[in-house]
């Protein structure tokens, strides 16, 4: 019988073929932690006299959810986690290299590996076809210190997209789209594997954004076929020997399709508090902004900068509304440099922080004030997610994003396009909400 | 064995940051102290008004979002002695186990703000005593059931040095 990527990538690191449903004890090729999760980590190996790495070399505690740090007892976290690697011989990602997710798909994941990481965005790794899933710090721990943990093999929601997306119309919207169609727990222990013909005309970054999603509608893991994108993404990191064809078999079973037209979709916004609050602008437009948040492991890359600068070219910002930029990993805020982009988006007025999750954890740096709307280009806007159950959490595209920075209020970012009138697909009346 | 308590009744989507929120970050190496805000921003009054061996009890998604285990962690803290939904997000229900607090998974439609409980876990039945009705809950995975009975992953990992979950 076909298996499906999860199934193949699982298997390959148990003993024996797996199905969906099965429980397996795996090998576990990378794992990492980040400021908030690893220094419980290493407190509970610690307990049990098990302060070691397996895997040194491929396992990597971060500091980038409170980096640097605002607090005296965050700085002491950090501390704890600089001597555990001292110790173990584990990589270390200091403050100001960036976000987790965005440095294990640069620098350290393959396809075919299994990663887990104590955070839930690791699921963000399954662009890189490999089975990267979140788990808490014991989980992890045990990771680190055995090599191994125990993981049930998804069942695996086929997500087939295909067509052109129109201009103004990003992959943030798509999973958007996606996780308002499906709901927050749609998808709660599937493996979600996307495929088809946008798939595959996709960048790697914007492969980055669907996966990092996945979590959002309550996935394991975020999975997508290798090939030539992702062998040139690797090579582009030095890494082109670590290429291998991961592909899903034909007869693969398949527990739900899902097919989605990517021409048919407009540009979307996640309203609070929850991720699949999800609106077409046309609902969205007219909200005042006050702080408009372009980063994270979502939406941080050079090509979401780009886009950003694209809008704002020849712009100014709403003197209203805040504006703060952080790329995801000191690589990218080099290459924004070099582009000439970070110079545009200061002089826009944007403020540029250190490479790291930034505002996105309500830990530092734009936490919201009482009654204040953020929009974001983040992955989650709970209540109180950004520092203060009192503000309000928006999040869209890049695209979007730049727009509502210009305008002051949630704004479609296709009006900024030249020329062409934006094509409404869905008749749906502009409603001005109440907050 | 057998527990019983009072019911605190909350909505659905309880994410991690109603339970363990992100401006409290910095008590992530201080549990006791993190502990006394569990689920404030949810209700502010539950860390203080709840008694040890009490339940907090969800609808569908309870555990949303973040891979904290520190929410699970702070929940037992605070005296929990078994979350209650109608569903679990994934990481919650896995973690929940890890650290040994009961993620049982039931109609709570049936069970209201102040009711009284009696859960066993022996025989995988919830009795409303306030509303005389009994539930039943879905099983564990057998591993899952390892684990908590063992006292959580740690202390089975400690005790069998390694997995053992046939």
């Amino acid at each position: 019988m076909g298996k499906t990527l999860a199934e193949k990538i699982i298997g390959s690191h148990a003993s024996k073929e797996v199905t969906a449903g099965e429980i397996a004890l795996v090998s576990v090729d990378v794992c990492l932690t980040q400021d908030g999760t690893g220094p419980l980590a290493i407190r509970q190996l610690q307990k049990i006299n098990l302060e070691k790495a397996a895997n040194p070399k491929r396992t990597i505690l971060f500091l980038d959810h409170a980096a640097p740090s605002p607090r005296r007892e965050l700085s002491n976290d950090h501390i704890t986690i600089r001597k555990f690697t001292e110790k173990t011989g584990a990589c270390l990602s200091e403050v100001g290299e960036g976000v987790c997710h965005q440095i294990i798909t640069e620098s350290y994941l393959n396809p075919g590996d299994i990663l887990i990481g104590a955070d839930s965005h690791t699921c963000t790794g399954g662009a890189l076809s490999a089975f990267a899933t979140g788990m808490g710090s014991t989980d992890v721990a045990v990771g680190i210190a055995l090599g191994k943990t125990w993981l049930r093999v998804p069942e695996t929601f086929k997500v087939e997209v295909n067509g052109k997306f129109q201009p103004g119309v990003y992959p943030k919207d798509l999973i958007l789209h996606l996780i308002g169609m499906i709901g927050a727990d749609g998808a709660t222990y599937k493996a979600l594997e996307f495929c088809g013909e946008t798939i595959e005309k996709m960048s790697m970054s914007g492969r980055l954004t669907l996966s990092n999603m996945a979590v959002e509608a309550g996935a394991k893991a975020g999975l997508i076929a290798s090939d030539e994108t992702t062998k040139k993404f690797l090579q582009a990191q030095g890494r082109g020997s670590k290429f291998r064809k991961i592909s899903v078999d034909k007869d693969a079973v398949y527990e739900r399709v899902i097919r989605i037209d990517a021409s048919e979709l407009v540009p979307v916004v996640a309203f609070p508090h929850t991720v699949d609050n999800v609106k077409p602008i046309h609902d969205a437009k007219g909200v005042k902004i006050d702080q408009v948040f372009v980063g994270t492991c979502t939406n941080g890359r050079l090509e979401d900068l780009r886009v950003v600068v694209d809008l704002i070219k020849g712009r100014k910002k709403h003197p209203k509304t805040r504006m703060i930029v952080v790329p995801a990993s000191k690589a990218v805020y080099l290459d924004a440099i070099k582009a000439g982009y970070i110079r545009e988006l200061v002089e826009f007025g944007a403020s540029i922080l250190a490479p790291g999750c930034g505002p996105c954890v309500g830990v530092h740096e734009g936490i919201l004030g009482d009654g204040e709307a953020c929009l974001a280009t983040m992955n989650r806007n709970f209540k109180g997610r950004m520092g203060n159950p009192e503000g309000f959490i928006y999040l869209s595209s890049p695209a979007t994003a730049a727009a509502t920075a210009i305008k002051g209020e949630i704004a479609d970012p296709r009006e900024f396009f030249a020329k062409k009138k934006p094509v409404k697909r869905t008749p749906i009346k502009a409603k001005k909400r109440k907050r | 064995m057998s527990m019983t308590g009072k019911a605190w009744k909350f909505g659905d989507d309880i994410s991690t940051d109603l339970i363990a929120p992100g401006r409290l970050f910095h008590l992530r190496s201080n549990l006791l102290e993190l502990a006394k805000h569990v689920l404030e921003d949810a209700d502010p009054q539950f860390a203080q008004k709840m008694q040890p061996g009490d339940f907090v009890v969800g609808g569908n998604n309870f555990g949303c979002g973040s891979s904290r285990e520190h929410a699970p962690t702070i929940i037992k803290l605070a005296g929990v002695s078994a979350v209650l939904a109608k569903s679990f997000a994934r990481i919650f229900y896995r973690n929940s186990i890890n650290v040994g607090l009961p993620a049982l998974i039931c109609d709570t439609d049936k069970i209201e703000q102040g009711d009284e409980l009696e859960v066993d876990l022996g025989q995988g039945t919830v009795v409303n005593k306030t509303k005389n009705v009994t539930l039943r809950f879905a099983p564990l995975p057998p591993a899952m059931i390892k684990i908590l009975n063992d006292g959580g992953l740690l202390a089975h990992i400690e005790k069998h040095g390694g997995f053992k979950l046939d």
